[in-house]
C-alpha cells in the first residue's frame, strides 16, 4: 500500500470532503494560498477551492470559532484551524459555551457540525505557549467530541468522520505527528469513533497510549518484546466518545495497565482512563495501574528541560517493566 | 388639518401591527413578572420592558428566513421575530413544551425555524456567532441578513472587536444592534467607557454608524430599514446604536438603586409605547377604541400563554441525558 504523510492524509480528507460537500469550507489564520498553514496542512487548497471556501482570518480565535459556529448552526460544515491548541484557550468560551452547549441548550434544535482543528504537544523547542497537550481539557464539555488520531490512516478517517457528522469536534493533532509516514490507501473509507484501534497486540501488559505516544510506546514495546515482554498498545482514537469496553478489555486479558499521555498528569486523559479501568476491571488487575504522562509543568524553552518533561521510551519502558 | 404622515414607507396595517407586537411584549413580561413573584418561574428573568422599540422597530424588516442572534435579556427579541407566546412563556416555565424542552429557559430560548438562533447568556458572545451566520448566507448565495443584539455592555468584550472587525472586512450582511440601556447590570456606562456614542466606534471598522432614540420605534425602522438594505444588497454591516433604558431592575427583583431616581423618571416618560400610541392617535392610525381592543386581545393571549404553560408538564428528568449529539 502506498504510504503518505500525517500532513498529507490531513490534506486528502480535506480535499474529498470539499470536492464532495460544497458546505464545507476551511477558515484559520494563514491557511490560505499565502501560506498554505502554519504546518502545510492546507497548502494547495485555496488554489483548488478558492479564496472562499479556504478563508484566511484576522487574527481573531475567538471569532474564528465563533464565525464557525454561526455558519455551522445555518447549514455549512465548517473546519477551523486554530494554529497552535495553546491558542484554543483564546476561544473556549465559543468552543465550550456556544459550540458544546447549544444543541443541548435550544432542545435538540440546533445543529453544529464544526471541526476544529489544532495541533497540540511538545518536542520542537517553542516553549510554554506553543507546546501544551490540552486535551483532557475539551473531555469536560459534553456536546463536544475529541479526536486524537496517532497515524496517517486513522487521521483521514478520523477528520472525514468529523466533518461528516453533525457535531461540533475538537481534532486533536500532535506537531510532531506531521511528518510520519504510513500507510494510506486510495480507496474511500472513514475510521469511525469511538473505537479504539489495537496498535500492536499482545499479553502480559496493557499499554495504552494517545496521539505522538503511540509511536513512543510501540517502539517501548518492540524493545521488551526481546526482553520477553509482551505489551499490547491500545490507541483510543477519540477521546470523547471513549471506547472503554476495549481498554477493560485489553486489561482483563494481560492484567496489567501502563497509560501513557503527554499532558499534564493531574486531571489529565490519563486520570480519566484510569478511572475507567478503575471502574470497569479493577478486579482483574495484578497490579496497580501506572500513568506516565508530563509532571505538572508548563512545557519549558530549553532542549534538555524540555526533553526532561515529555514522557519518553525509557521512562514507558521503567513503567512496564515495574509493571510486569 | 392636514398632518404629516408618520413615515413614508409603512402602510397604516404595518404601523398598528408594530404597537401590536411592542404591546405584546409588554404584557407578556409584566405576566413574566408576575408569575416570577408567584414563584412559578424557576431560576432568574431579565426583563425587556422599556426597550420594546428596538426589538420591534428592527426585526419589522426583517423577513422570516432572516436570522437574529439575541442575548440574556431576550424576550423581546424572540417575540418580535415571531415567535409563539406559548411555547416561550412554556420555556421560560421550564416545562417539556417550551422551545427547549425545559433545557435553556428565560435565558436560551430559540426557535430556528424563525431564524432566531438562540440566545447566548455569556455577554458578547452572540456577536461572532452573527458573522458566522452572515458568513453562511454569502456563501450559501442567500441574501439573508442576520441582526445581532448585544448590550451597551458587551461592547467592551473582546468579541466585539473581533467580530465587527470580521464582519466589516468580509462584507458580510450583519446588522449590530447596540441596545444602550445605560447600566451593564449596576455599572453606569460613563464608569466603564470614556465614550458616550458605541456606534462612534464604527469609524474603526469602515462601516456606517448611528446613533439613534431607541424608545422611538419609526427611528428604530428607518435607520434599520437602510442598514438591511445596504446587508441585503452586500454592501456590509452597520453598527446602530439606539439609546433605550429597561423599565425594571436588572434581574429578577433587583430595585436598581443604582440609578436616579429623577432618571428612571425621565425615561418612564419617554416610554416607548406610550409614545408611538399618542402618535399613532394624532395621526388617526390609531383609536383609543381600537387601542383598548388590540390591549384586550394580547391580554387574552398571554392569558393563554400562561394557562398552556403552567398546565404543560415538567420534562421527565430523564430527558436530561438528550439532545447532546445529533
Amino acid at each position: 500500500m502506498r504510504k503518505i504523510k500525517f500532513r498529507d492524509a490531513l490534506r486528502e480528507a480535506l480535499r474529498e470532503e470539499m470536492r464532495r460537500d460544497p458546505s464545507v469550507f476551511l477558515l484559520g489564520e494563514d491557511i490560505g494560498r499565502y501560506w498554505g498553514g502554519a504546518f502545510k496542512v492546507t497548502e494547495g487548497l485555496a488554489e483548488e477551492f478558492g479564496d472562499e471556501r479556504v478563508r484566511d482570518t484576522p487574527i481573531s480565535e475567538s471569532a474564528i470559532i465563533g464565525t464557525g459556529v454561526g455558519a455551522a448552526i445555518t447549514g455549512m460544515h465548517p473546519v477551523a484551524e486554530i494554529m497552535f491548541g495553546d491558542l484554543t484557550a483564546l476561544a473556549v468560551d465559543q468552543i465550550a459555551n456556544q459550540a458544546a452547549k447549544i444543541r443541548y441548550m435550544s432542545g435538540g434544535q440546533a445543529k453544529c457540525p464544526l471541526v476544529i482543528r489544532t495541533p497540540f504537544g511538545a518536542g520542537v523547542n517553542i516553549a510554554s505557549h506553543h507546546s501544551q497537550s490540552l486535551e483532557a481539557l475539551f473531555m469536560h464539555f459534553p456536546g463536544l467530541y475529541v479526536a486524537a488520531p496517532s497515524t496517517p490512516y486513522d487521521a483521514k478517517g478520523l477528520l472525514k468522520t468529523a466533518i461528516r457528522g453533525n457535531n461540533p469536534v475538537l481534532f486533536c493533532e500532535h506537531k510532531l505527528l506531521y511528518p510520519i509516514e504510513g500507510e494510506v490507501p486510495e480507496h474511500e473509507y472513514t475510521v469511525p469513533f469511538g473505537v479504539a484501534d489495537i496498535k500492536r497486540e499482545g499479553s502480559d501488559v496493557t499499554v495504552v497510549a494517545t496521539l505522538y505516544m503511540v509511536h513512543k510506546a510501540l517502539k517501548a514495546a518492540n524493545e521488551l518484546d526481546r526482553e520477553g515482554v509482551s505489551a499490547e498498545v491500545v490507541d483510543p482514537r477519540t477521546l470523547t466518545p471513549l471506547d472503554k469496553e476495549a481498554i477493560a478489555r485489553s486489561v482483563k486479558k494481560t492484567g496489567r495497565i501502563v497509560i501513557v499521555t503527554e499532558d499534564c498528569k493531574t486531571a489529565g486523559v490519563s486520570a480519566e482512563i484510569a478511572a475507567v479501568v478503575a471502574e470497569e476491571a479493577l478486579d482483574y488487575l495484578d497490579v496497580p495501574i501506572k500513568r506516565v504522562a508530563e509532571p505538572d509543568t508548563p512545557i519549558p524553552f530549553s532542549p534538555s528541560l524540555e526533553q526532561y518533561v515529555i514522557p519518553d521510551e525509557k521512562a514507558i519502558i521503567k513503567a512496564i517493566k515495574e509493571a510486569v | 388639518m392636514r398632518r404629516k404622515p408618520l413615515t413614508q414607507n409603512l402602510t397604516r396595517d404595518e404601523l398598528v401591527e408594530m404597537y401590536r407586537k411592542m404591546l405584546e411584549i409588554r404584557l407578556f413580561e409584566e405576566k413574566v413578572f408576575e408569575l416570577y413573584a408567584q414563584n412559578l418561574v424557576p431560576g432568574t428573568i431579565h426583563l425587556y420592558a422599556g426597550e420594546e422599540a428596538v426589538a420591534v422597530g428592527v426585526c419589522s424588516n426583517l423577513r422570516r428566513d432572516d436570522y437574529i442572534t439575541s442575548t440574556h435579556r431576550g424576550h423581546g427579541h424572540c417575540i418580535a421575530k415571531g415567535a409563539d407566546l406559548n411555547r416561550t412563556m412554556a420555556e421560560i416555565l421550564g416545562k417539556k413544551t417550551g422551545y427547549c424542552k425545559g433545557k435553556g429557559g428565560s435565558m436560551h430560548i430559540a426557535d430556528f425555524t424563525i431564524g432566531m438562533l438562540g440566545a447566548t447568556a455569556v455577554v458578547g458572545a452572540g456577536l461572532p456567532i452573527a458573522v458566522g451566520a452572515g458568513l453562511s448566507a454569502k456563501l450559501r448565495k442567500t441574501d439573508q441578513v442576520v441582526a445581532c443584539f448585544f448590550g451597551e455592555g458587551a461592547s467592551n468584550q473582546g468579541t466585539f472587536h473581533e467580530s465587527i472587525n470580521m464582519a466589516s472586512t468580509w462584507t458580510l450582511p450583519v446588522i449590530f444592534v447596540c441596545e444602550n440601556n445605560l447600566y451593564a447590570m449596576g455599572t453606569r456606562q460613563s464608569r466603564v467607557m470614556n465614550i458616550q456614542n458605541i456606534a462612534d466606534r464604527a469609524i474603526g471598522y469602515g462601516i456606517p454608524g448611528a446613533v439613534v432614540d431607541g424608545n422611538a420605534v419609526l427611528a428604530v425602522y428607518e435607520v434599520t430599514q437602510k442598514a438591511v438594505e445596504r446587508a441585503r444588497n452586500g454592501e456590509g454591516p452597520s453598527l446602530l446604536e439606539f439609546k433605550t433604558y429597561r423599565q425594571k431592575g436588572h434581574s429578577r427583583v433587583d430595585p436598581a438603586r443604582y440609578r436616579p431616581k429623577d432618571e428612571v423618571e425621565e425615561w418612564l416618560a419617554k416610554d416607548p409605547i406610550e409614545r408611538f400610541k399618542s402618535e399613532l392617535q394624532q395621526a388617526n392610525i390609531l383609536t383609543e377604541r381600537e387601542n383598548q381592543q388590540i390591549a384586550k386581545e394580547i391580554s387574552r393571549k398571554v392569558e393563554e400563554a400562561v394557562k398552556f404553560a403552567v398546565e404543560s408538564p415538567y420534562p421527565a428528568p430523564e430527558e436530561a441525558l438528550e439532545d447532546l449529539y445529533a
